[in-house]
């Protein structure tokens, strides 16, 4: 061990020293200057992203006695983690401050997440999956809490710690079967294990495969472990909804990508099953579910479970074209879902939460400009062309054929057209309906800026979708 | 200049549209910043029907193949082309796609109020996709531009409709949106077979009898949809009813030649034993059109949707066209059915963009689509009656109009067919005149009916030249059909000997 190898997981150690130096700086400013906080965070989230980009390799790169793993895959999530971070601490800022909440704890925890969040993407052994899981799943819980005086909040953080907790526990114990069959808590000894000795491949290890999955299905949100994920969107302040709703998605694709399909990729066939059952219940449901909605959070949120379920999906196909799909889906699913709920923040001010279906109506009559934005992110999450989420969906039904599973793909259409219903009824309210709340947009010239970089990107990146598309293949070929 | 040709002709208009909304709305249409936006849009447009002359004088009639082709390579790791081109069947309907937009836009001149910035964006984006679709040689762009044109037209009822525009455009977009999304499955099941998703290489690719007919019932579910098919028409008519005039005009004449269009591109070269295999079925459903809906438009009682079931019907002809080819024997035969189906499209699609037109005119003076709230309007605005007079003889099919030429190729194409087809489909021009000259009858002649119509006043000179302008074309087309046959011969031979090799 030389200090080469630290270097390699340099991103994580030099944001760790950032925070300690936000936590101290954030004890030396009042509320009125809190402001300070955001912008030494932002600089923290610059300086981590060069950092990333300083220290990425071409190769795989194992260290910590096997325990922890830099490779293109870490490293590009990573980097789009962080990203989405800071655009959460920047569209959060100026509702925070409207509503008194404006505390350097939101901005803290959000960091310490996103460390939980890097160790996750990097993790090389069972035991550091759990590590960052738990880092990153406790700054939730006290995230969603923020608001103390706000029951629904508070009601919201214990049920999300309750259920949380239980998935922690399922995974832990499917940990120790897996530890107690193969003997071994890291990844690539598990599959070399697991190859050498095919005996292993027995009921056993499918017992703990089976509560693996229930926590990894946990962590997406996934029908049938989904309930907790409708109440905490609704129930959290608006800023920590978009927290949870963008980059800790990636974090669990890294949790799915790393244990099964790195670490118990040989015994495809056996979860394949539970996870194709898990991600067609997760469309439908979510989908479903999503029509019956009038608060635009909670929509989202059940819409949220529609998207994992094509996200499983293309797990379920087990080729590299599916996991390419995954990735991709991912990515582009979380720049829309950045931008939507950006948007109801922007809707929002001291006081109010934009958070009903209605508050959209008439906003092309209040604000032309981001209601052409909004239009943008809902057809792109409903997938229609040429936004993004389009190529989302199409790269996903695409391996689904390609494995063998048109039948499975028909149904997959099918439920996009009844996803479209809902996100065509916020259209619908922006554009078709007269506005209840003709109060003046708020934002501040920054966050206009990013939100409308942001939708804008869902169409760009739906015009030339061909080099993330590339990217993706190449970090997963 | 004239290898970007098409490219120029999809996006020009959306740049137009685009820059319009950039530039922003005003809320008052009387303001001269909306002026502006309206010259802003004429202006587009007519250069856009300008560029598209050298589409109509670049052409080569006698060329096989496609024209004015542009290759670029879009999605690598798909293998999606930015590829686009032109024949014989494609370059008609381009055509008359940049023929009525400029009229749609002076059709909104002023009857527009609300956001008239957005209104012609959204007319203009529209006719750079529905020129995407036309030219379209990979099937992913196709998708692309075939699915993204639902955008506008979904905010153009939406936003500018009737009373209950909201029910008919959710209608309109999740209809048409649940038709084209197995289409998409299908294209992605061929590019499993042939790598990529070029829509030669469907052509060219083996298929079974069983995935044929897969196939031939996913594009039949998008395409039929489009025309639309019976029984898959509820939209239309709800549709039609709730869109602005503008938007009725681009939806009859332009919207619903997209499901013929997809039939000869698509259905008939990609699994011609399918479409053979299904064959029957298309004619038993185009005759059901034709002889049922006429007999339903003959009940209604509101102008819009008496006339946007006549489209169904008139499209039921097309279908009918293309789906006779084989049982006619002989090459001849089948040539007159396809290209009786393809004039109709066009000729359909001036007729009804003129019929909507009429009433657009008659609507934004009374406010009322009833048949039974007119009456004697040529007393009133006797310019009005003739041009509408006109119109609905074409619509009826009278020899020497546009209207008669594809029904009568069609007709006698199903003649060589099978006599009772033809008696069916011929029953059309007894049908269609009873229902159109009907209409006619109730609202243009007669007595002044109140005191609403007695306060009519005539044609103004932007809605004269909009009819003029059709009226025009509906003569041209009826009495010199040859230059438009001509441009189609050589592709529909093609066409037909492709769809004669069995791919079995």
């Amino acid at each position: 061990m030389n200090m080469m190898d630290y270097m390699v997981a340099a991103p994580e150690m030099v944001l760790l020293g950032l925070i300690c130096l936000v936590l101290i700086a954030d004890l030396f400013t009042d509320d009125e200057h809190r402001v300070r906080t955001f912008w030494i965070s932002i600089l923290a989230l610059v300086a981590i992203f060069f950092v990333i980009d300083g220290t990425a390799t071409e190769s795989r790169t194992v260290i910590f006695s096997g325990s922890y793993v830099s490779d293109p895959l870490s490293q590009i999530l990573k980097m789009a983690a962080v990203i989405f971070v800071g655009i959460t601490f920047l569209y959060s800022r100026d509702y925070l401050r409207a509503n008194e909440i404006h505390k350097g704890e939101f901005y803290l925890l959000g960091l310490i997440g996103l460390l939980g969040m890097m160790i996750m993407m990097s993790a090389n052994s069972m035991l550091t999956v759990y590590l960052g899981l738990e880092t990153l799943a406790l700054s939730l819980y006290a995230l969603v809490a923020i608001d103390r005086n706000n029951v629904t909040s508070a009601e919201a953080a214990m049920k999300y710690f309750i259920l949380g907790a239980i998935a922690s526990g399922c995974l832990l114990y499917g940990i120790s079967w897996v530890y107690g069959v193969t003997g071994s808590l890291q990844f690539h000894e598990i599959a070399a294990a697991i190859s050498t000795d095919p005996s292993l491949n027995n009921l056993p290890l499918w017992f703990g495969l089976a509560f693996l999955i229930v926590g990894i299905a946990f962590k997406f949100g996934a029908v049938p472990f989904h309930m907790w994920l409708p109440d905490v969107y609704q129930g959290a302040r608006t800023p920590v909804t978009l927290y949870i709703a963008s980059a800790p998605k990636l974090a669990a694709l890294a949790l799915f990508l790393r244990i099964l399909v790195d670490g118990l990729g040989v015994l495809h066939d056996t979860w394949a099953a539970m996870i194709m059952v898990i991600g067609v219940l997760s469309l439908l449901v979510g989908n479903f579910a999503a029509i019956a909605q009038s608060n635009i959070k909670r929509m989202l949120g059940y819409s949220t479970i529609a998207h994992v379920g094509f996200i499983l999906l293309a797990f379920f196909c087990g080729t590299e074209q599916g996991n390419a799909a995954a990735l991709f889906y991912t990515l582009t699913y979380v720049v829309a879902a950045a931008g939507a709920f950006g948007m109801i923040i922007l809707l929002s001010r001291r006081g109010y939460d934009a958070e009903n279906l209605a508050d959209f109506k008439g906003l092309n009559a209040r604000s032309p400009w981001f209601a052409l934005m909004m239009m943008f992110l809902m057809f792109s999450m409903a997938g229609v062309p040429p936004f993004v989420g389009f190529f989302g969906k199409l790269n996903v039904i695409s391996a689904v054929i390609d494995s063998g599973y048109t039948g499975l793909a028909v149904l997959m259409v099918l439920a996009s057209v009844v996803g479209a219903y809902y996100y065509l009824r916020v259209i619908w309210y922006m554009y078709f309906e007269e506005a209840e709340d003709q109060a003046v947009l708020q934002a501040s010239t920054d966050t206009r800026l990013v939100l409308s970089l942001n939708s804008v990107a869902v169409l760009a990146l739906g015009i030339v979708p061909g080099w993330l598309l590339a990217l993706c293949i190449q970090i997963l070929g | 200049m004239t290898q970007h040709l098409l490219s120029i002709l999809i996006w020009l208009p959306i740049m137009g549209g685009a820059a319009l909304i950039a530039i922003g709305d005003n809320k008052d249409a009387a303001s001269s910043r909306a002026g502006l936006m309206r010259i802003a849009a004429l202006a587009v447009s007519v250069a856009t029907f300008l560029i598209s002359i050298a589409l109509y004088a670049g052409f080569d009639n006698a060329a096989t193949g496609m024209q004015f082709v542009e290759k670029e390579p879009w999605v690598a790791s798909l293998n999606v082309f930015y590829s686009l081109g032109v024949d014989g069947i494609s370059t008609p309907l381009i055509l008359l796609t940049t023929f009525i937009t400029p009229l749609v836009v002076i059709a909104g001149w002023d009857t527009i109020k609300n956001r008239p910035a957005q209104y012609f964006a959204a007319f203009l984006i529209l006719e750079g996709l529905m020129i995407g679709v036309f030219s379209a040689l990979d099937a992913l762009l196709f998708y692309v531009f075939w699915e993204s044109m639902l955008i506008p037209m979904f905010l153009i009822i939406g936003i500018w409709g009737g009373a209950r525009r909201v029910y008919a455009t959710l209608k309109f977009f999740l209809y048409t949106f649940l038709g084209s999304v197995l289409m998409l499955v299908a294209f992605i099941y061929l590019y499993g077979q042939t790598g990529g998703f070029d829509l030669f290489g469907f052509v060219d690719a083996p298929l079974t009898l069983t995935a044929q007919k897969f196939i031939f019932i996913a594009f039949l579910l998008a395409f039929a949809v489009k025309v639309p098919m019976w029984p898959v028409h509820t939209w239309l008519p709800d549709a039609h009813v709730e869109a602005p005039t503008g938007g009725s005009v681009i939806l009859a004449a332009i919207m619903l030649k997209m499901g013929g269009y997809g039939f000869v591109r698509l259905s008939l070269p990609i699994v011609p034993d399918g479409s053979e295999y299904f064959a029957g079925m298309m004619i038993a459903l185009s005759l059901i059109a034709v002889v049922y809906i006429g007999f339903v438009a003959l009940m209604q009682k509101d102008m819009k949707k008496l006339i946007a079931y006549s489209s169904i019907a008139h499209m039921g002809f097309v279908t009918l066209g293309f789906f006779i080819l084989w049982s006619v024997s002989g090459n001849a035969g089948a040539g007159l059915g396809m290209s009786g189906g393809m004039v109709q499209m066009i000729s359909h699609g001036l007729i009804s963009g003129a019929m909507f037109l009429c009433v657009g005119v008659l609507y934004d003076r009374m406010h009322s689509r009833e048949i039974a709230d007119y009456g004697g309007v040529a007393n009133t605005m006797p310019v009005f009656a003739a041009f509408m007079v006109l119109f609905a003889m074409a619509n009826a099919g009278l020899p020497g109009t546009s209207g008669f030429v594809g029904e009568f190729m069609v007709i006698i194409a199903s003649f060589k067919a099978n006599f009772w087809y033809a008696f069916l489909a011929a029953s059309t021009l007894i049908l269609g005149a009873a229902y159109t000259l009907w209409m006619v009858k109730r609202v243009i002649y007669g007595e002044v009916a109140n005191a609403n119509v007695a306060a009519l006043t005539d044609l103004n000179t932007r809605e004269f030249i909009v009819l003029a302008i059709l009226a025009v074309s509906v003569l041209l087309v009826g009495l010199w059909p040859a230059p438009l046959v001509d441009m189609m011969n050589v592709t529909i031979e093609q066409l037909i000997e492709q769809v004669g090799q069995s791919k079995l």
